[in-house]
């Protein structure tokens, strides 16, 4: 029940005073009063190494991209710990649906460095089949449901996944990445008060990077920042500095305790900065300042990791050029063999549309394969293996 | 054998669909404790439990998300969009989600699971935003199949199959004969095939092409033309995607004419597909041209209701001009 005024009195929309939950501090030594990780050695280099490989990853990526030689790409350069940081508190079986700029969880997931290529080339080892532009990854061995363009349409897709698996019972939870941005969307809305009201095991986590594009937060909402709607909608929430592997990780690793042991959904707000451009379409210079940048580049979460690392004696400058090396070496080599590598045959065109082909839909490539015959050199990607 | 309308078919198909499987779920607006405004869904909250039939809040795009999301999983999502004229707060959802799903991943993921249902139509007296036929829209976007039932006896079968399907369907279920239409419904399980169009009177003169409602309409004007002997054919598409060009087209070139009527508007309504379909494919059967009986091209009206509908008068002159052309 709430309680009775008898004069009219506002809540104020910035009553609420979120704090941020921080561990890590930029020279990799700890908050006072904040805790180490729960994690051993082992899983503090494997992070690491997921960390740079997305950052080398990406970097080579743009560089592709720049040469003409993939069509498009979205680098999370300045985001890494958002993504990696949670993935790595989860479960293997728990279900990621992501926006697009979380390569850091699909690589700590194990999507191989054949894998990304052969994403990004559109080629016929793609496991999406060449259907969808660069970064559009997906795994269901990986517990990685596939990336659509589409903002914030995962947000409810996640609290009805989350729900399924409350149905089955089973140890496992979904998270659901999503920018600042798309929280602006009605999915957004509509997939929290679903998860809250149908009580879902989901982690909601917002990276929210300063920019939606050239829109920067402050004319994307107003009010305490995207946690406070987490708050409204009557959803457990936590914000959380992005740039802190270890604070996201234990945000993480409590929220999937909570979302479990309470049957709902969690909101993570991770505060962050997008270092780079929006995509390879983006150009920042038009509507930021190189001094921002500047101050945020100071704030690199795989250098206070790594910071983090060398304090504890875990990690030296050689294995840091040998690990740069080896992944560098690794991308370009895969990258050149995607490269090569054949489109789908034709006839995954109509493949997926449905469970099976219509008979309408093999009519009609029916008529485009004899087209094809007529004009091979029109179609040379795939008119000389029509019969494959 | 149960006597039943159309509506008590549907809780059948339900139910049974409920019991055979336990990872069959219905949820939407009002579906819960009181079964729907229409009283599609009563009693699966009493014999199934909350956690498979329950209320939703009230979003049609958060309700088809979060159906995306179940079927996703592997669950059989039963979604209830309340009346047909509210689903397109859930369009994107629909068109590049649900339709995308299986495409967009190479397969590793789908959501072959999920059966949206909703009442379509007009004849209540219900204007703008109680009365539309929005098949068309959906009938444009790939990987989507559209079913639509005319009596008892099909909106159990085809619901069943619906549900059952590996694809997303889109049920819409004719709400002015949610009561109107009474038959007889086998109690056992049956499924009817989805795709598969229903010649339900055979004729030599001029084929007629309806589905849902409508098919009503059809077979009274055919009776009329019968009257003036003219032998009709009545074909029920039964379902819109994908639709069965072949027997349409079998049709056609026995008859050499064909009246296609449908509530919607007339431009680009599905009979506009149909009619392209047909004139590529029976050229030279046809005797007249391929004639459209559809709504007029302005939003759904309320004091004008009659004279909007492509009613039975309307339906049998244009048999009558498709003769004598």
């Amino acid at each position: 029940m709430s309680k009775s005024i008898h004069k009219p009195g506002f809540v104020l929309g910035d009553a609420l005073d979120i704090p941020t939950f921080k561990v890590l501090k930029q020279d990799g030594t700890l908050y006072k009063g904040a805790q180490e990780p729960e994690f051993d050695k082992e899983m503090a280099l494997k992070l690491y190494d997921d960390l740079v490989f997305i950052r080398v990853l990406d970097e080579r990526m743009v560089g592709a991209q720049r040469q003409g030689r993939i069509p498009f790409y979205l680098a999370s350069l300045g985001e890494e710990a958002a993504s990696v940081g949670s993935a790595g508190a989860l479960k293997p079986q728990d279900m990621i649906f992501a926006q697009y700029r979380e390569q850091g969880a699909l690589r700590h997931r194990g999507f191989s460095v054949d894998q990304f290529m052969d994403q990004c080339f559109s080629n016929e080892r793609d496991l999406g089949k060449g259907r969808q532009m660069p970064i559009h990854y997906g795994s269901k061995a990986l517990n990685y449901n596939t990336i659509s363009s589409p903002l914030g349409t995962q947000i409810p897709q996640a609290a009805g996944y989350a729900y399924g698996q409350k149905l089955d019972g089973i140890d496992a939870c979904t998270i659901c990445y999503f920018g600042e941005g798309a929280a602006s969307e009605g999915d957004f809305h509509a997939g929290l008060n679903m998860a809250a009201v149908l009580k879902c095991p989901t982690i909601f986590l917002c990276r929210n990077n300063g920019y939606a594009i050239s829109t920067p937060s402050a004319e994307q909402f107003s009010g305490d920042g995207v946690a406070s709607r987490g708050i409204g909608y009557g959803i457990a929430t936590l914000r959380v500095d992005g740039n802190d592997l270890l604070a996201v990780y234990a945000a993480t690793a409590a929220a999937r305790a909570y979302a479990l042991e309470h049957n709902a959904p969690v909101l993570i707000e991770a505060m962050s900065y997008r270092l780079g451009a929006h995509s390879t379409s983006d150009d920042p210079t038009g509507y930021r300042s190189k001094d921002e940048e500047a101050q945020w580049a100071k704030k690199d979460p795989i250098l206070r990791y790594k910071h983090w690392l060398t304090n504890k004696g875990w990690w030296s400058d050689e294995q840091e050029k040998t690990l740069y090396a080896e992944h560098r070496s690794n991308i370009l080599a895969a990258m050149k063999a995607a490269e090569k590598r054949p489109v789908p045959t034709i006839d995954h065109l109509i493949t997926d549309v449905y469970d099976e082909p219509t008979p309408h839909l093999r009519q009609q490539l029916k008529q485009l394969k004899a087209h094809m015959r007529k004009y091979p050199d029109q179609y040379p990607k795939t008119s000389g293996r029509l019969d494959a | 054998m149960s006597r039943m309308n159309l509506l008590q078919a549907i809780n059948n198909a339900l139910i049974t669909a409920m019991e055979k499987d336990d990872k069959v779920v219905c949820f939407g607006e009002d579906v819960g404790h009181f079964g729907g405004v229409f009283r599609a869904t009563s009693h699966l909250q009493e014999k199934f439990g909350r956690a498979r039939c329950f209320n939703t809040p009230l979003t049609e795009q958060g309700i088809i998300g979060f159906a995306n999301g179940l079927a996703s999983q592997g669950h059989k999502a039963i979604a209830e969009i309340q009346f047909g004229d509210y689903i397109f707060p859930a369009f994107d959802q629909i068109v590049n989600e649900t339709a995308k799903f299986r495409y967009r991943s190479g397969n590793e993921f789908n959501v072959g699971g999920l059966t949206i249902r909703t009442p379509y139509g007009g004849g209540i007296r219900g204007g703008h935003y109680h009365s539309q036929s929005p098949e068309a829209y959906f009938a444009h976007t790939p990987g989507l199949k559209i079913v639509v039932p005319r009596n008892p006896h099909q909106a159990k079968g085809l619901l069943l199959a619906s549900i059952r399907d590996d694809n997303p369907v889109i049920f819409f279920e004719p709400k002015r004969l949610y009561r109107a239409a009474v038959g007889d419904v086998p109690e056992e399980d049956y499924e009817l095939p989805i795709g598969v169009a229903e010649t339900v009177r055979e004729g030599q003169d001029c084929t007629l092409l309806a589905w849902g409602a409508q098919m009503e309409v059809a077979s009274k004007a055919a009776e009329r033309a019968d009257k003036e002997g003219i032998d009709c054919e009545v074909i029920d598409l039964r379902s819109i995607l994908p639709w069965d060009v072949d027997a349409v087209v079998a049709s056609v070139k026995k008859t050499g004419r064909l009246v296609v009527t449908h509530e919607a508007p007339l431009t680009n309504g599905f009979g506009a597909e149909i009619a392209a379909t047909v004139q590529e494919q029976a050229f030279l059967y046809l005797e007249a041209p391929v004639t459209r009986v559809c709504g007029l091209d302005v939003p759904y009206p309320l004091s004008h209701e009659a004279e909007y509908m492509p009613d039975e008068t309307k339906v049998f002159e244009a048999i009558v001009a498709t003769m004598n052309y």
